[in-house]
């Protein structure tokens, strides 16, 4: 144990050293809690409109001026020509057109119904998805509004309609920085304690020291140990002052206790500390390590559920993410600080964490060699 | 052991990478106290063979003895009475002296008490009190030399193996680097070294020297000289190393 201990010293006195070091640790953080918060955000805001009216009637205009009053949209050009707006979708001024055709009123006011045309540049595909859920939206409020004025006059000629009211549990305003600010958390975690751990024994070997390490009698697990410990502190350290900074600056919700989130971290961290050093034991140069570490942690993070739903996912994929530690830390992270989750509710992720990092940590020992 | 005296016993080591014989069965053995040089031209299988006596790199096959210990049983003992010195410069350049002094001191399980005392020995002996802080990456290559040949005897093993250490420095640090050689050597440590010096291959006990991945000559400089009509070791060596 004591010889652990001069590791963690040493490390510690490495890390501390090194002038670059020092603000990765406490200004990216707050850089990426800022930056990545508020620009990683799916809600939708001045989608850009052109409305092809064809009608110019009282319900176009007021169907027309529904749009525009909304904080969503913006219209960017009225015309009569489809070709044009077409024109406009596709050099990309617009994302969406809203065609009324000749006739909208007539048939509205006669026949109590109408159609209209939307059509959504979709080459994004979540994008295009939440313009049509918005817009939808929009004009299903104006017809519910042409109803009811309608009503006065032929109340009973209406037919009854259902009405849904929702509410949003655990976030209820919506609030994306309130989902989002656990997964980023969640991802400053990594990445640090990823870099740390997978550049380090590689610079070891480019140095020359690892073997001087390599001659002492030095037991594998102390060496191994000893390199963990430190970057595993610095990791917690880091996870406190990003929620700390969340709390300043998003006052997000810490619904559960941090005690759960501590532990579940300090399991997870161990399982990403663990593969860093692995590939920092199967690598000869912090260039090979680096490529190594960006390509894992890249597929881990998309496929973490962080910007997608896991749940949309094909069936396959699901499956490699019940290996992803960071999709497990993502969900605990956002059970326990939205819906203020306890342990029990989140064993399962807590076993599959502890099973990761151990067979990780394993793999790590099993594949560092004193002798070549 | 075969003899108490021999410190280290190596009989028909081999290495091999794939096809390449880098140690073609070395047979030869160290007395205890000794200053043993290695010899041989750049190539000749000298860091190999130095490594496979550390137990960083498992021979192909072969016997070998270090401090009394097996190779193959023993690896972990052996590191216990070894020193190595590689020939890659392998203190923290991060660190300070005395940093470096305590983290290697510590690994090796010295108490706390016997790592300040040898320390401030080794300060006033090689009179670093002005620098003790300084940071490795601040000091002159001789200054480093030195150093890292300190730390590696810092635990008083029964053997040092030094890789060429006074490659790059200049004579007047070679020189004193020499005298802490034979301080050690004084002291009871036996002493392996490697080197392409020539004139440093005099001041050894017994010189073997290495072509091709074999030992072609072992015994004192002195015979050595004789045996080869050579006033000196540099003859010596390109005679042998043109053969």
């Amino acid at each position: 144990m004591r010889t652990v201990l001069f590791f963690i010293q040493k490390e510690f006195i490495q890390v501390f050293r090194n002038r670059a070091m020092l603000p990765i640790i406490f200004i990216v953080p707050v850089v990426q809690l800022v930056i990545l918060v508020h620009a990683a955000t799916f809600e939708m805001k001045n989608i850009k409109l052109a409305v092809v009216d064809n009608d110019l009637s009282t319900y176009s205009r007021g169907l027309t001026s529904h749009f525009s009053g909304s904080p969503f949209f913006k219209i960017r050009f009225f015309s009569f020509s489809m070709a044009e707006a077409d024109k406009h979708l596709l050099d990309g001024t617009v994302d969406a057109i809203i065609a009324i055709p000749d006739g909208f009123e007539k048939n509205l006011v006669n026949d109590n119904r109408s159609s209209l045309q939307l059509i959504i540049n979709a080459i994004n595909g979540s994008t295009a998805g939440l313009i049509n859920a918005y817009t939808t939206g929009v004009i299903a409020a104006y017809s519910t509004e042409i109803n009811q004025t309608k009503s006065a006059i032929t109340a009973n000629l209406i037919p009854k309609k259902l009405n849904m009211t929702y509410t949003h549990w655990y976030n209820p305003e919506l609030n994306y920085k309130t989902f989002m600010v656990p997964g980023i958390l969640v991802l400053l975690v990594t990445i640090i304690s990823f870099l740390l751990s997978g550049m380090n024994i590689v610079r070891e070997k480019e140095i020359g020291t690892i073997e001087q390490i390599n001659v002492t009698p030095v037991k594998k697990w102390q060496f191994i140990a000893g390199k963990l410990i430190p970057f595993w502190l610095l990791a917690l350290g880091e996870l406190a002052f990003g929620l700390f900074i969340g709390k300043l600056l998003f006052d997000i919700p810490i619904l559960g206790s941090l005690w759960i989130i501590f532990l579940v971290a300090s399991i997870y961290i161990i399982s990403i500390l663990a593969m860093g050093l692995f590939v920092s034991t199967v690598t000869h140069t912090q260039q090979q390590a680096m490529f190594i570490s960006f390509f894992i942690m890249m597929i881990f993070i998309l496929m973490s559920g962080l910007f997608t739903a896991i749940e949309n996912m094909p069936q396959w994929a699901q499956w490699i993410d019940k290996l992803n530690p960071v999709a497990y830390f993502i969900r605990v992270m956002r059970m326990v600080m939205l819906k203020g989750s306890g342990i029990h509710d989140i064993r399962t992720e807590i076993i599959s964490l502890i099973v990761i990092s151990v067979s990780l940590l394993l793999l790590a020992v099993f594949r560092y060699r004193k002798v070549s | 052991m075969v003899n108490s005296d021999d410190i280290i016993i190596a009989r028909d080591l081999v290495k091999k990478f794939g096809d390449f014989t880098a140690n073609d069965h070395l047979t030869f053995s160290v007395k205890k106290g000794e200053v043993f040089g290695f010899l041989g031209a750049n190539g000749a299988g000298k860091t190999t063979a130095i490594k496979v006596l550390c137990g960083l790199s498992y021979p192909t096959s072969g016997e070998l003895t270090v401090s009394g210990y097996n190779i193959y049983t023993h690896r972990e003992k052996i590191k216990q009475n070894i020193g190595y010195m590689s020939q890659k410069f392998s203190l923290y350049e991060d660190l300070s002296i005395v940093e470096n002094i305590h983290f290697y001191a510590g690994i090796y399980g010295l108490s706390n008490k016997v790592i300040r005392e040898r320390t401030e020995e080794l300060i006033g002996m090689l009179d670093l009190q002005n620098v003790r802080n300084k940071l490795i990456k601040d000091l002159p290559l001789g200054w480093k030399q030195k150093i890292s040949f300190s730390v590696a005897i810092f635990h008083r093993p029964s053997v040092v193996f030094l890789d060429e250490p006074t490659s790059g420095v200049d004579p007047i640090t070679r020189r004193q680097f020499w005298q802490m050689i034979y301080d050690a050597a004084h002291s009871g440590i036996t002493v392996f070294v490697t080197t392409h010096y020539m004139d440093e291959a005099e001041y050894c006990d017994r010189v073997s020297i290495m072509v091709d991945g074999k030992i072609v000559a072992l015994d004192t400089p002195l015979n050595l000289m004789r045996l080869n009509d050579s006033v000196n070791m540099e003859g010596v060596f390109l005679k042998l190393a043109r053969q």
